[in-house]
């Protein structure tokens, strides 16, 4: 049986095709204004990555923050349901699994079987999310990708005291203003983001293995100070952005009952 | 030649002196300088009574920024800041004021300033600063009873305000009376956060919708953020509104039509409150300290 998970973020709109419970194509679209017709697109991309006509799926699944717009999808999931399952397919030992998106960020505990069994979230607030560091690369004139490097050559640990993304630019600015070093400024960003982050993951417990999925688990300045936060390795598919959408086409698959 | 930027979220700077007013017969000169995280204000009493002032944005260092505002204020006064005989800091940046003899927290000295602003009836002060939110609880003469503050987040705040006329470019004084030429209310943005209240109204601009109906989401939503803590404190009349957002019409009077009562109204500037109250406290504390001289001898 084909199953299609699609998972709509804030930013991009993941989909992956899975048969007989291995991943055989996906596909990324970039959030546009209606969400259906990007919804559309990543689906329609990721069967033609797996070689595969629409007939041909046995089942649609959606979750992520807009996924009541994907009305062709026969079942949803909670994005935590999604990783938790996606992410003991590829990492079996994994009992926390942390996700951080470009708005959104989240810890969830989960027991052998791919099954949720804490979990804590941010969705408030864009301090600790992938849209925090996007901010200040772009207070610093960088690529996000850029600005993770820079990080990895600072030693140095300056605070930044403000949580709030809009007054932590300011601070950035006066940093820059004051000639700091700018791997110092880009590590005291990703040292904050962690911090927020890991915060929120110590509020579940964090277990072993932890992994790391969602975008922003490619910065691999964010990956370095999260480790240092949480004085623990992190586990790091090679896709993080698709542990979501992969877990939601495995539900499906499985033919677990819909949220 | 490269081109300015230019800067939306700008407001009016300004300063001031009473030129029927000659400080050189006064008693009592005292001043109070408030350094906010975003604007500065230096208010100068002469006998208790209003003299100079200035209002001005914070720089990048606290103690020059007092430094200048006072100075400004002092603009063709022929007065120094060292002819004044005891000076008051307050504000975020109170402790870096170098020429005062004393700092005094920006709750106190709001509620006293707003008192004197807006008349003794004053039981509530909502205090709107650049990365602050206050409600305070005050007595009749200005004395602070409780108070509620939010200084984590941008929600809410003037820095919020100056993000939003930055993204729309409408310069910061037009965007209440904009906000308010709409015919129907529409759906508030994010209130909890100003950077998804920002992407959320790129997405409004890109739907097509005309700047002043985003401008109104925008300011539903600070003022739904702005509700929840008079609620939460508990709102007693009369009303008064200090800090920069106390200018904003579309702010106000969507606050008045969910509170169902009109706040406090002024020809002064309430964003001068802290220092103004600051320059009392200061004269009080003159007085005291004359006055144990005195026995002393």
């Amino acid at each position: 049986m084909i199953a299609v998970g699609i998972d709509m973020g804030a930013k991009n709109v993941k989909a992956v095709v899975v048969r007989d419970g291995e991943q055989i194509g996906r596909s990324i679209f970039e959030t546009g204004f209606d969400r259906y017709v990007s919804a559309r697109k990543a689906f329609e991309g990721a069967l033609q990555d797996a070689d595969v006509g629409e007939e041909d799926v046995g089942v649609v699944v959606a979750t992520g923050a807009g996924k009541k717009v994907v009305t062709f999808a026969e079942k949803q999931f909670t994005v935590m349901a999604c990783n938790a399952k996606g992410i003991v397919r590829l990492f079996p030992s994994v009992r926390t699994v942390i996700d951080v998106g470009a708005e959104e960020a989240r810890a969830i505990r989960l027991d052998e079987t791919g099954k949720v069994i804490e979990f804590a979230i941010n969705e408030k607030c864009a301090a600790g999310a992938g849209a925090f560091v996007e901010a200040m690369a772009r207070a610093m004139e960088v690529e996000v990708g850029e600005f993770a490097q820079l990080s990895l050559a600072s030693t140095k640990a300056i605070p930044i005291n403000a949580q709030c993304v809009i007054f932590a630019e300011s601070e950035v600015v006066s940093l820059i203003h004051a000639e700091t070093d700018r791997a110092d400024i880009a590590k005291a960003v990703h040292d904050a983001m962690a911090a927020r982050v890991g915060a929120m993951s110590q509020r579940i417990k964090v277990q072993k293995d932890i992994a790391l999925v969602g975008g922003v688990a490619r910065n691999i300045g964010f990956v370095q100070s999260l480790k240092t936060f949480l004085k623990e390795d992190l586990l790091v598919p090679p896709d993080p952005e698709f542990v979501t959408a992969l877990g939601a086409a495995l539900l499906g698959m499985e033919g677990e009952e819909s949220d | 030649m490269a081109t300015e930027k230019k800067e939306y979220w700008r407001w009016h700077e300004y300063n001031w002196h009473d030129p029927d007013i000659d400080w050189r017969d006064a008693e009592i000169i005292t001043a109070g300088v408030d350094v906010g995280s975003v604007s500065s204000q230096a208010v100068i009493l002469v006998d208790g009574k209003i003299y100079a002032c200035a209002n001005m944005r914070t720089g990048h260092s606290s103690p020059e920024s007092a430094r200048k505002v006072a100075n400004w204020a002092l603009e063709g006064t022929g007065m120094r800041i060292e002819d004044i005989h005891y000076v008051v800091g307050t504000g975020y940046g109170r402790v870096k004021v170098p020429f005062a003899n004393r700092a005094i927290t920006e709750i106190a000295c709001h509620a006293r300033g707003a008192v004197e602003i807006y008349g003794n009836s004053v039981r509530t002060v909502l205090d709107m600063g650049g990365q602050d939110l206050k409600v305070i609880r005050c007595d009749e003469r200005g004395k602070v009873l409780n108070f509620l503050m939010n200084e984590k987040c941008a929600a809410g705040t003037g820095r919020g305000m100056e993000v939003m006329a930055d993204l729309l470019g409408v310069p910061i004084g037009e965007v209440g009376p904009r906000s308010l030429q709409v015919d129907e209310e529409p759906p508030p943005v994010s209130n909890t956060c100003v950077l998804f209240a920002k992407s959320e109204a790129l997405g409004l601009l890109r739907e097509g919708w005309p700047t002043e109906k985003v401008l109104a989401a925008f300011c539903r939503a600070m003022t739904d953020r702005v509700y929840a803590l008079l609620e939460e404190l508990g709102v007693q009349r009369d009303l008064a509104i200090t800090g920069g957002i106390a200018k904003n019409v579309g702010i106000v009077k969507r606050l008045e039509r969910k509170l169902g009562f009109e706040a406090l109204k002024t020809e002064k500037d309430p964003q001068l409150a802290g220092a103004w109250g600051a320059a009392l406290f200061a004269k009080v504390l003159y007085q005291k300290e004359r006055a144990q001289k005195r026995q002393a001898c």
